[in-house]
């Protein structure tokens, strides 16, 4: 099934390079193909999978083996114990820094998508000047470094520096440029008669965005929650600048105040980048394809 | 525009007022500091009172050896990073979509690392690089190679953090040279084979028209090494000395030390090198678009 699956989708998404005539692959050819299957799989392998490798050996290791930063199998396979001892450390830090990256990332994700998705259906739709100035500034947004210290400034001026609440403005301030460009897109293949459709049954503005327009923009939602998630989740500066405190940690910076104060015990240092690296795992797993097609919106047509 | 064809009970389902959520989002906390940085970059500045000073701050930046140098260095960093994902990147999305089994695996390792935290891959590849245990110079010293100090040698510091920002980063511009090669016809790929095999087909097929890939990935990777700071901050903090001092880690440093002026006029420089080497960038790419 899997098998039929995969072979199915191998030759939708094969450019022939090498286009062999049917029922004349001989053993030579055949033998020709795997080789490059191999190699490629070797050299693909050592550069992207060993440092993974690295990072769950270290984690499982005894403290002095893994200062000798060695590839090999540990001598006591402790993986679970060390990650036991990473989320109970220093009061239980590890799991305040999750709950906070959680609250972060969710609170961040939904204002990310009702706010981005509000513009570009109205942007998309009416297509006018104000639109076009609209996506001018999104695109600046796009490009445009942000202003450290002066971000600062105003959120201690509106009250919310080391507040996760102001963390979150930041973060959907920020991501908010891409996740429109991603709803316009796709706002463009919903036609414009299902909302007038709508309007004639006499439905207000915000009944025809939320019971219309958002249901159908489904998979553009899939992978702006996808795509900012993991950005938001992974992100180090926005919480180094904006989210100082103890009570603040979150997920990346525990690792970075790990590396202080875990200078000897690298086995701990690893098993917490072990601990963090399995929510985008997950995401990678099961959303891969949305991930892609996020990344690579736009990217062909311009 | 066919838009103001549309009848006005139409268009009031499309209000203006669906943009002023996200407007107040965005001006609070994106356009209003954007634009204050202006003012407090020309300023000594303490948070609580600013100093007006002219354009002190700017003049240190350029006479200042390590503020210089983290001009310098981001610039070299950028177009290093974005030049060796565009060359690496495009023989594997055309080794991906040829008729290699292994297809679906492949691109599934390459693509995982883009998703892996920075900091998490910064601490990794610093243990790796360790000059005398790290795993890579135990490989290179077994196969007679030279063993370097990768983050510890002033003058490869720079570049080592620059090969692991390509590895991290070599997954995104893959799927986008693989989803431009995809997009070709296949009538043209039929052609290539029939006037003469890989070599037309690379030079005169893919390298054409998958040419708004090969902008994007540029512009992406480029914008990307420019405002680098989580992989340079994890794996060497701008060191040693400031040889991998990059402008956002600057940046960094002065905000650390209480020169918020400083650190502001580092942001505005980063702003203008955005915008004086993208939008160029941009336009030429859109004309060569036009062109085609």
């Amino acid at each position: 099934m899997s098998a039929e699956k995969s072979i199915a989708g191998a030759s939708e998404n094969t450019v022939p390079y090498r286009i062999s005539k049917p029922g004349a692959i001989g053993i030579h050819k055949f033998l020709a193909s795997i080789w490059i299957d191999a190699v490629s799989l070797v050299v693909i392998g050592v550069i992207f999978v060993v440092p993974f490798i690295f990072i769950v050996l270290t984690a499982a290791k005894p403290r002095p083996e893994a200062a000798l930063f060695q590839f090999s199998w540990p001598s006591h396979f402790q993986l679970i114990e060390n990650i036991r001892d990473v989320m109970a450390f220093g009061d239980n830090r590890m799991l305040l820094a999750i709950w906070n990256s959680t609250i972060l990332t969710v609170g961040s994700v939904t204002l990310i998508v009702l706010l981005s998705a509000l513009v570009a259906f109205v942007l998309q739709r009416r297509g006018d000047r104000i639109a076009s100035v609209v996506s001018s500034v999104m695109l600046a947004g796009l490009i445009i470094p942000p202003s450290v210290v002066p971000t600062i400034f105003v959120l201690q001026r509106v009250g919310l520096y080391k507040s996760i609440f102001g963390l979150i403005m930041v973060e959907v301030a920020f991501t908010m440029p891409f996740s429109t460009l991603i709803f316009r897109t796709f706002m463009a293949s919903i036609p414009g008669e299902i909302d007038e459709a709508a309007i004639m049954d006499g439905a207000s503005p915000l009944r025809v965005f939320f019971s219309v327009i958002l249901p159908l923009l489904r998979p553009a939602i899939v992978t702006v929650i996808v795509t900012s998630s993991v950005a938001i989740y992974n992100d180090f500066t926005g919480p180094l600048y904006f989210l100082p405190g103890a009570q603040n940690v979150t997920a990346q910076l525990t690792l970075y105040s790990f590396m202080s104060q875990f200078s000897s015990q690298w086995n701990l240092l690893f098993a917490d980048v072990v601990v963090i690296t399995i929510p985008p795992l997950i995401m990678f797993m099961f959303f891969q394809r949305q991930i892609v097609s996020g990344l690579t919106a736009g990217a062909i047509k311009g | 525009m066919e838009n103001t064809l549309r009848p006005p009970s139409v268009l009031r389902t499309y209000p203006h007022w669906f943009y002023i959520p996200a407007a107040i989002v965005f001006g609070v906390f994106f356009v209003v500091p954007t634009l204050l940085s202006f003012y407090f970059s020309l300023t000594r500045w303490t948070l609580f009172n600013a100093t007006f000073i002219g354009f002190d701050n700017y003049a240190l930046f350029l006479s200042d050896p390590q503020l210089s140098s983290g001009l310098r260095n981001t610039i070299i960093y950028a177009v290093l990073t974005s030049g060796l994902k565009v060359i690496i990147s495009l023989p594997l999305a055309m080794l991906l979509t040829s008729s290699i089994r292994l297809k679906a695996l492949l691109r599934g390792i390459i693509f995982f690392p883009v998703l892996v935290s920075t900091v998490a891959v910064g601490i990794t590849f610093a243990t790796l690089m360790q000059p005398s245990a790290g795993l890579i110079n135990t490989v290179f010293g077994s196969l007679g190679l030279p063993q370097p100090d990768w983050l510890g040698n002033p003058n490869l510091a720079l570049f080592s953090v620059a090969l692991v920002d390509v590895w991290k980063g070599i997954g995104i511009a893959t799927v986008i040279f693989i989803a431009g090669i995809l997009s070709i016809p296949l009538d043209f790929f039929e052609t290539a084979r029939l006037e003469g095999g890989n070599w037309v087909k690379f030079r005169y097929v893919i390298i054409p028209l998958a040419r708004n890939a090969t902008f994007t990935v540029i512009l992406l990777s480029f914008i990307g090494g420019l405002r680098t700071f989580d992989l340079i901050w994890t794996m060497t903090h701008g060191g040693p000395g400031f040889a991998s001092d990059v402008l956002t880690s600057v940046i960094y440093k002065e905000y650390q030390a209480g020169f918020y002026g400083l650190s502001t006029a580092g942001n505005v420089v980063l702003f203008i090198l955005v915008t004086i080497i993208v939008y160029p960038l941009m336009r030429f790419f859109n004309r060569r678009e036009l062109e085609l």
